[in-house]
């Protein structure tokens, strides 16, 4: 199993993207998906990738919800802040301690804290664990931590431990 | 009666992506750095796909969601390779 | 010809007012392209159209196609998970590059290679 599908998840989303390029859910059209799929996953796996390892499903639907309210609520308050006439607002960069150190759970945090309006991932220093990002609206430099760290840290360290 | 009113809606939409994609332009002339005008680059390449899935709405034409499709993955491609030249390019000088 | 009188009128009506919604939103993106005044503060302004702008025309997109036409265009879903997971990429290689340029440009307001513990402040 881990030998001849080292990512199972790739794979799954390979298929899937097959058949929603496809349009079809014809047979012949699955069965070359799913060689498709195993067979680029296998080569995947040949260039020596960590593997995925999803403890909790759960945790992890739930973090892609939280993060789509996340980025419903913060594209408002970006808009209001481009339209305002006198904007009044002060921004920066704030330096946040990780926890987190899988370079999937670190992935996906780079891609929540940038795909959110407002925020943006602009380094991380693996070796003193230290990310950096800048923040259009910095209005408590230490309630952004808590954010962070709170919303999105924890429940990565739960998914991916 | 309403279809009119939504292509109206549909029109204005298209209307305003253009209008993006000026600003973007505009944006992308001005500078005032490299990474300015990389950045308007990546705006204006995601504009032009939204403008061609509205332009597949008015003529129902799902070919234009397929070109949308590859605009979407090519824009990536420059973006990145462009900022991978400005993160490198000056290192080598 | 009008395309959109083929689908009910309510159906109609909510993929304009969706797309609308969308262009809207990625249009103040642009705006804020144009207006804010520093590249760190213009690098937020296109996320506007990268997420909620873009899904809104998306969703209109795949109604008018399944109401029109009566099969669901799913791989502009393709579309939307392409940008979603592009973007934050090259907008993070964008913020980085501009980093680096700026640090050895010795530009003002600028964190240090080394953060110090209690972070450093950029912009006013």
């Amino acid at each position: 199993m881990t030998r001849w599908l080292p990512h199972p998840w790739f794979a799954l989303w390979l298929l899937v993207a097959w058949l929603l390029l496809q349009q079809s859910l014809a047979a012949p059209t699955i069965v070359l998906g799913i060689v498709l799929a195993l067979v680029l996953s296998w080569a995947l796996g040949k260039l020596g990738l960590p593997r995925v390892r999803v403890r909790s499903l759960g945790t992890l639907l739930v973090l892609l919800a939280r993060v789509f309210a996340d980025i419903v609520r913060s594209n408002i308050a970006v808009a209001k802040i481009i339209v305002s006439p006198w904007p009044r607002y002060t921004s920066g960069f704030v330096t946040i301690p990780l926890e987190i150190t899988s370079p999937y759970a670190l992935a996906l945090l780079a891609c929540i804290i940038t795909a959110t309006p407002g925020t943006i991932w602009v380094s991380h220093d693996s070796r003193r664990q230290m990310l950096l990002i800048h923040v259009l609206d910095v209005i408590d430099e230490a309630t952004w931590i808590a954010h962070i760290k709170q919303r999105y840290e924890q429940p990565l360290l739960r998914i991916f431990r | 009666m309403t279809s009119d009113l939504a292509t109206a809606a549909i029109l204005a939409s298209q209307f305003l992506l253009l209008l993006g994609m000026g600003m973007a332009i505009v944006r992308m002339v001005r500078g005032p750095r490299a990474q300015d005008r990389v950045l308007a680059l990546d705006a204006l390449s995601i504009d032009g796909m939204l403008l061609l899935l509205t332009i597949g709405i008015r003529t129902g034409s799902i070919l234009y969601v397929e070109a949308g499709l590859i605009i979407a993955v090519l824009g990536f491609a420059a973006t990145a390779a462009f900022a991978k030249f400005l993160l490198r390019g000056e290192v080598i000088e | 010809m009008n395309v959109l009188a083929t689908v009910p009128g309510w159906v109609a009506l909510t993929i304009g007012a969706l797309v609308l919604a969308g262009a809207l939103l990625v249009c103040i993106g642009s705006v804020g392209l144009l207006r804010l005044d520093s590249f760190y503060r213009r690098v937020h302004a296109p996320t506007l159209g990268t997420t909620l702008g873009m899904y809104l025309v998306l969703v209109g997109t795949i109604v008018f196609f399944w109401a029109g036409e009566g099969r669901p265009a799913l791989h502009v879903i393709l579309i939307g998970v392409c940008v979603t997971v592009t973007t934050p990429i090259s907008l993070m290689l964008l913020a980085r590059a501009a980093l680096e340029r700026d640090r050895r440009e010795g530009a003002a307001g600028i964190p240090a290679a080394n953060p110090p513990e209690t972070g450093a402040d950029g912009g006013e």
